[in-house]
């Protein structure tokens, strides 16, 4: 009786009230797709959330505790060893690097090319929580406090993860390169063939359309980022082909890639600073 | 004189949708990501139906603004579908109310599948539709699970005397 009551009384302003907050939705909708303007908005709201955020976080916190408990001494020395062993290769490969860094400034000093200046590099750690189902997207603990902004690259020690697209002041949200809106321009480190690779939703995919049956790519080739669009820097792995398709009824291509950074697993991402080239055409 | 809406019955219903969207944002293994229920739509239409004076599209919309931010996704867009089905469950209410258990849940699928149809056009319009199978299946495992979280909602709210 009280629903007949409630249904009679309520009936014409839930309809008036459902109708004003769908032209709302719509409303956000299109400003936040078109422009910036809600960016303000979203991180003060993102602000209040956050316990919920931090309340997700805990049973995984929790487990890991857990298993940082029971892990053994034994395990733990076997470990050091196998992180010192490596950090002695990587050690003896750094100091060839840095020979051939300076090799190539004194190189591009004598042409006159503008020097290739290092990036600098944010360590941000990955915020155990979901994002939107069937979407790519991860949460980090760092924002415009750490002077993350929104376009900034971010990558593993494999290759490139993604780009921050929302930026609150203590998180802010990457996009990987697996997510079904995402796109990066790459090239064929091979061929030197130029493309865009697009992120297919799943976890470990990423498609290269618009290819045509002439195009040379094969199955195994090193897809590099090109720097083209001015978003991710040149030169960093994004991705190796696994399969090519190419089915005479179709106009293009069918392309499968895998992403060469470790998207799934790791608990960091560096988020890069692309240090800013000074284009200085001299003339000899 | 209604307990509900004292302040402690506002409390427990604002801790009952604390939890839900505590649960939406759960991390979890990429390979489970389709057999996890959207609880907020669930709880929502159980309070929409149970009751329909106190819940509905004003706090379905809030609920979906909120999601929007903890998805990270197009602001407004799990508002819109979130107030479409409290509008639409608040509209059937009195059939959904009669109905066997069964022939609710799948009514509870039907509008599940709006939700998600909703955020798929959406995501379609701005450019990043998912395009797997799996993205349908939360909806039949809220479906499947909507006995059940019938039964705990019911009593929740018989014990504390809400609505």
């Amino acid at each position: 009786m009280i629903s007949a009551f409630g249904k009679s009384f309520q009936w014409p302003s839930a309809l008036t009230r459902f109708v004003l907050l769908a032209l709302l939705s719509a409303a956000l909708m299109i400003f936040d797709h078109r422009g910036q303007q809600l960016q303000q908005l979203r991180a003060v709201l993102m602000v209040v959330v956050y316990p919920i955020q931090v309340a997700a976080g805990i049973p995984v916190d929790l487990y890991n505790g857990l298993v940082a408990a029971v892990t053994s001494d034994k395990d733990l020395k076997e470990r050091n060893l196998v992180l010192e062993s490596e950090r002695q290769q990587l050690l003896v490969r750094l100091q060839q690097f840095d020979a051939i860094g300076n090799e190539n400034d004194r190189l591009r000093a004598m042409l006159g090319a503008a020097s290739r200046v290092a990036d600098r590099i944010l360590v941000a750690e990955l915020m155990e929580v979901s994002l939107e189902p069937f979407s790519r997207r991860l949460l980090i603990r760092r924002g415009a406090r750490d002077g993350v902004y929104v376009g900034q690259p971010a990558i593993d020690a494999y290759g490139i993860v993604g780009q921050v697209t929302q930026v609150a002041p203590h998180v802010s949200t990457v996009t990987l390169i697996t997510d079904p809106g995402h796109a990066i321009p790459v090239l064929d480190n091979r061929s030197g063939l130029r493309t865009v690779v697009f992120g297919s939703g799943d976890q470990d995919e990423l498609t290269v359309p618009y290819l045509s049956r002439v195009a040379d790519i094969k199955e195994g080739d090193q897809l590099i980022s090109s720097g083209m669009g001015g978003v991710f820097p040149a030169g960093y792995p994004v991705a190796t082909v696994t399969t090519i398709v190419n089915d005479p009824g179709e106009s293009f291509l069918r392309i499968r890639a895998r992403p060469t950074a470790q998207l799934n697993h790791g608990k960091q991402m560096l988020l890069i600073q692309p240090a800013a080239t000074t284009e200085k055409p001299k003339t000899p | 004189m209604n307990p509900s809406t004292t302040t402690r019955g506002r409390l427990i219903l604002v801790a009952i949708f604390g939890v839900a969207l505590f649960m939406n944002v759960l991390p979890g293994p990429t390979w489970a990501e389709p057999f996890i229920p959207d609880w907020v739509a669930l709880t929502l239409i159980y309070w929409c139906m149970a009751a329909p004076q106190r819940i509905s599209v004003g706090v379905g919309w809030t609920l979906g603004i909120i999601l929007d931010v903890l998805y990270g996704s197009l602001l407004g867009q799990h508002a819109l579908a979130k107030a479409v089905i409290a509008f639409l469950t608040v509209h059937l209410h009195p059939q959904l109310r009669m109905f066997p258990r069964w022939q609710q849940a799948v009514s509870v699928f039907v509008l599940l599948v709006i939700n998600q149809l909703l955020i798929t056009w959406i995501r379609g319009a701005t450019g990043q539709a998912p395009g797997t199978a799996a993205y349908w299946t939360p909806s039949i495992v809220g479906m499947l699970l909507w006995p059940w979280l019938f039964v705990i909602l019911r009593d929740i709210r018989r014990r504390w005397h809400l609505s």
